[in-house]
């Protein structure tokens, strides 16, 4: 009552006659009207533009950097990107390089990319809510948007949104791309890249069709159990199966097997004493099985390549009779092996035999032992492999590759949080989610099928980089503005020459005209580079070119007839169409360019700093020895390869010197008159 | 008996209810024993992109006033600008030593982490670890001195990689000898890598690079430079080429 009353009264104090209501109502209708101005005065940004000018008033160049400094609401605005970044309203010094020393945001300027800032935009890279005009909405996730800032870590990703070839400057990126396709991501997830060609797995995940040849039940069990106990390497994930399972699939495996075309070749004697087992390891150093080929050494250390398979316990997997034909001829077991033809002798394989079977582990088997399977069991097997997608990477006998088995993955940077269940623990964000997955993908259920993968924190890192490149943003981007990947090509050697090469492997190694690997040079102009006798002899005894790699070329044991064979297919095919190889008559080189290219190359280009030519005196290691340049390359290669190494082989470590003719003339007068004769060793028959 | 029981559970129950709403704050674990100072073992001087984690753990140690390594001893990490720690804080183990991951902030440049402990009177001992975080340009940078430079000026070896610093007759300098290179003007530097060491009567032991690699490659190789430069790097003024 009493209040009420009060109110009244109030209300007529205002109101009571007209002159009063007309000044009160103005009164509130004013304050009324001042509230939107007000808020507008009171923005985030207006503050830190304030702040921006306070900063840079005291600067030596604080007049140009007043002048350029644009007041208001900034944008960029970029339709045809989809691009509307109102970022710089509080950045205002993205593009002030002189104020390099701030280290408060929002006014660092932006660090050098080889991008401009107003060309692409800010959430371009960065990601964020371009639009937003606070704070906390361009950088957070809130309620009605919920893209937030990419953390710095990964954003490399970014760059891949355009870029689909390796960019030396994200290096996480391409270790991310590699290993999805390494570690058999692809073969079961389908990963389109932006141009909408679906990633490829480089795994060579082996065939199971002939196992039981291969190997036991026995190993197949403890593999499957942890592959990683097997080879520390291995890129097989763990299925964590319960041990019935794991007794059952490889019931069904061996049961599915089928003998391979064997050869009728009898075994080869396998020695067993002492001193076949080190000569064993000599002629496996000799062979560089290495190269490919990683061993556990007594300090636990892998020492190896991984092209090819560990080989610490190979003595507890391989069946003799299988590793004598492997050795003999890889393809006839698998003709798409990268593993090259050896020509070893009976005795060599027996040693290699002796060597490789004595590298075995009694405690990765354990003491299974497995009764003949039953029906039952190998049934059981047969439904695992189904479920558990091993068709996705092996080729087993009446099973087909399901397609579609995993979720696709092509836009899961662009997931929407919204529709992400996240596993307890793990904060709300992207790319926390997908680190989680690919970490431990069974926490988020146990009835997932994806297994757990023994990847290291960085391996991880790089995933997620890769994964998040994968946004719708990537799929929409004009096509002028994708950079494609250099896709491999398919050169095939032709004739003989080329059946040769593909027996021996050689693009395992070498690239010749787009093709194959980088572990060896690059081999498209070889034929200009080198003279047919360097070329023979080596071919049949590969000496050492460059002390510093510890990956050396194999001997394959060939015989005359092939290693003339393929020295005839390189001399006339792997020609550069830049100059000739006879341009330049050796012969007609002087004393006197020798001595002077002999100054040049111990004084103005420092040769020796990476090249030996006197084995006393100099000491570089980096490039190849050149004591025989003389006999091994051509005077014409030399001069050109002092003009412009890189554009003859790619990639070449050889600075480009751009030398003079007359220098170049000199050192190449000097380098080939470096001879010392070949060792020759009288080749097989 | 009883007393001490309810002494520990009721601050463990409010700490628990108290951490409930923050799961990812760990309790504070209980000292077991006390040291005088911490060293660092290893970690320190690393390099890595904003934001990511270093590639090795930083690992440090604390002493007892004797020098002896005492296990069981409270160790936390801190840092400013965004650095994460997993864990940030903890006991030291049997041999003394406590080992955290490091994630550096988003913004390149130098860190600094201080890893404290504290003796039983609660007196702070602390070490102070320094970490690089490089930025787009300094991260190509770094992955052009991993094609170009590194064989020469890193006089480490590695199993992949086979040093060539001892082979030459100049010493070539490794990057994070402030000391040397900070003295060089990046226009003078860029001359070195451009033209060779000759073109500023250094050694032609370090060939001309400025056919090989591009204008933007060598500054990106300059920044690298400066970015892992020991003492770092501070630019002074305008510098103009001296020879």
């Amino acid at each position: 009552m009493k209040i009420s009353g009060k109110m009244a009264s109030f209300f007529n104090f205002l109101l009571g006659d007209s002159a009063r209501a007309f000044g009160a109502l103005s009164v509130a209708l004013v304050a009324l009207l001042a509230v939107v101005p007000a808020a507008d005065f009171l923005r985030d940004w207006r503050g830190y533009q304030k702040r921006y000018l306070r900063l840079v008033r005291g600067r030596s160049d604080a007049t140009s950097l007043t002048r350029r400094f644009q007041p208001g609401l900034q944008q960029i605005w970029m339709p045809e990107l989809g691009v509307v970044d109102r970022c710089p309203t509080c950045h205002s010094a993205l593009r002030e390089a002189s104020l390099g020393d701030v280290k408060d945001q929002p006014f660092r300027p932006h660090p050098p990319i080889p991008h401009s800032v107003t060309g692409f935009g800010c959430v371009m890279c960065h990601r964020g809510q371009g639009a937003a005009t606070t704070v906390e909405e361009a950088h957070r996730s809130t309620k009605s948007w919920e893209d937030p800032i990419l953390p710095a870590r990964y954003l490399e990703s970014s760059c891949g949104q355009c870029h689909m070839e390796r960019l030396t400057g994200t290096p996480l990126l391409n270790q991310g791309r590699q290993t999805l396709a390494r570690y058999g991501c692809v073969r079961c997830h389908v990963i389109k890249s932006p141009d909408g060609v679906a990633m490829t797995g480089t795994d060579d995940p082996p065939s199971l069709a002939h196992i039981g040849a291969k190997t036991t039940r026995e190993w197949i069990a403890a593999w499957l159990k942890n592959p990683q106990a097997y080879a520390s390497s291995a890129t097989m994930p763990n299925f964590q199966l319960p041990d019935d399972d794991i007794r059952d699939l490889s019931a069904f495996l061996i049961a599915q097997s089928t003998p391979y075309l064997a050869s009728r070749e009898a075994a080869p004697k396998v020695p067993t004493d002492d001193r076949a087992l080190k000569n064993g390891a000599s002629l496996f150093g000799e062979s560089f099985c290495s190269s490919c080929h990683a061993i556990q050494n007594a300090a636990g250390m892998l020492v190896g390549g991984n092209l090819g398979p560990e080989l610490t316990r190979i003595g507890s997997k391989a069946k003799p009779e299988w590793l004598a034909d492997w050795l003999r001829d890889p393809r006839v077991y698998d003709p798409d092996t990268q593993m090259p033809h050896y020509r070893l002798d009976a005795q060599q394989r027996g040693l290699l035999m002796a060597f490789l079977g004595n590298k075995t582990d009694p405690d990765f088997l354990g003491n299974r032992h497995f009764d003949p399977p039953t029906s039952v069991q190998i049934d059981h097997g047969r439904a695992l492999v189904n479920e558990r997608g091993c068709a996705a990477c092996h080729e087993i006998n009446g099973v087909k590759k399901a397609d579609n088995f995993a979720p696709e993955l092509t836009l899961v940077g662009s997931r929407p949080l919204a529709k992400i269940l996240f596993a307890p623990g793990v904060a709300h964000t992207l790319p926390d989610y997908i680190a989680a997955k690919i970490r431990q993908p069974r926490s988020f259920s146990t009835s997932l099928k994806m297994p757990q993968y023994t990847l290291a924190p960085e391996q991880v890192e790089a995933l997620v980089t890769a994964l998040l490149a994968q946004t719708e943003r990537a799929q929409k981007m004009p096509t002028a503005l994708r950079i494609p990947p250099r896709r491999a090509s398919d050169y095939h050697a032709a004739g003989q020459a080329g059946r040769l090469m593909e027996d021996l492997r050689c693009f395992s190694c070498h690239t010749i005209n787009g093709r194959g690997g980088d572990m060896a040079p690059d081999l498209t102009w070889e034929g200009t580079a080198v003279t047919r006798p360097w070329l023979v002899n080596f071919l049949k005894n590969p000496n050492t070119l460059r002390p510093a790699l510890i990956r050396r070329m194999p001997k394959f044991n060939l015989t005359d007839a092939e290693a003339d064979t393929l020295a005839d297919y390189i001399m006339t095919v792997y020609q550069t169409p830049a100059f000739d190889r006879d341009s330049i008559d050796s012969s007609r080189f002087t004393r006197a360019d020798a001595e002077h290219g002999k100054e040049l190359f111990y004084g103005k280009y420092a040769c020796q700093s990476c090249h030996i030519v006197d084995p006393d005196k100099d000491k570089g290691y980096i490039g190849p020895t050149l004591t025989q340049t003389g006999a091994r390359l051509n005077a014409a290669w030399v001069f050109h390869w002092l003009k412009n190494a890189e554009s003859l082989r790619p990639g070449t470590l050889e600075p480009v010197w751009k030398s003079s003719d007359e220098d170049a003339r000199a050192l190449s007068a000097f380098l080939v008159a470096q001879k010392i004769a070949p060792q020759t060793e009288p080749a097989k028959k | 008996m009883n007393r001490t029981w309810w002494a520990w559970v009721i601050p463990m129950m409010a700490g628990v209810g108290a951490c409930a709403r923050h799961p990812a704050t760990p309790l504070e674990p209980q000292p077991k024993a006390f040291g005088a100072e911490v060293i660092l073992v290893s970690g320190d001087k690393q390099v890595a992109g904003v934001g990511a984690q270093l590639d090795q753990p930083v690992v440090v140690q604390v002493n007892d006033s004797k020098g002896s390594a005492v296990a069981g001893a409270p160790v936390r990490f801190a840092a400013a600008g965004g650095v994460a720690f997993q864990p940030d804080r903890g006991l030291t183990g049997s041999d003394g030593q406590f080992t955290t991951n490091v994630s550096l902030g988003g913004m390149a440049g130098p860190y600094q982490i201080v890893a404290a402990t504290t003796d039983s009177s609660g007196k702070r001992a602390e070490v102070r670890i320094e970490e690089i975080a490089v930025g787009y340009q300094e991260r190509l940078g770094q992955q052009l001195n991993a094609i170009h430079c590194i064989r020469c000026h890193d006089p480490e070896s590695t199993p992949e990689r086979v040093s060539n610093h001892d082979n030459l007759s100049a010493q070539a300098h490794a990057f994070t000898e402030g000391a040397v290179l900070n003295a060089i003007s990046d226009a003078n530097l860029i001359a070195i890598i451009s033209h060779g060491g000759a073109a500023l009567n250094k050694s032609p032991e370090m060939p001309p690079y400025g056919n090989r690699l591009t204008k933007s490659e060598i500054d990106a190789l300059v920044a690298y430079i400066r970015a892992v430069s020991d003492p770092p790097y501070r630019p002074q003024g305008v510098f103009y080429a001296t020879n």
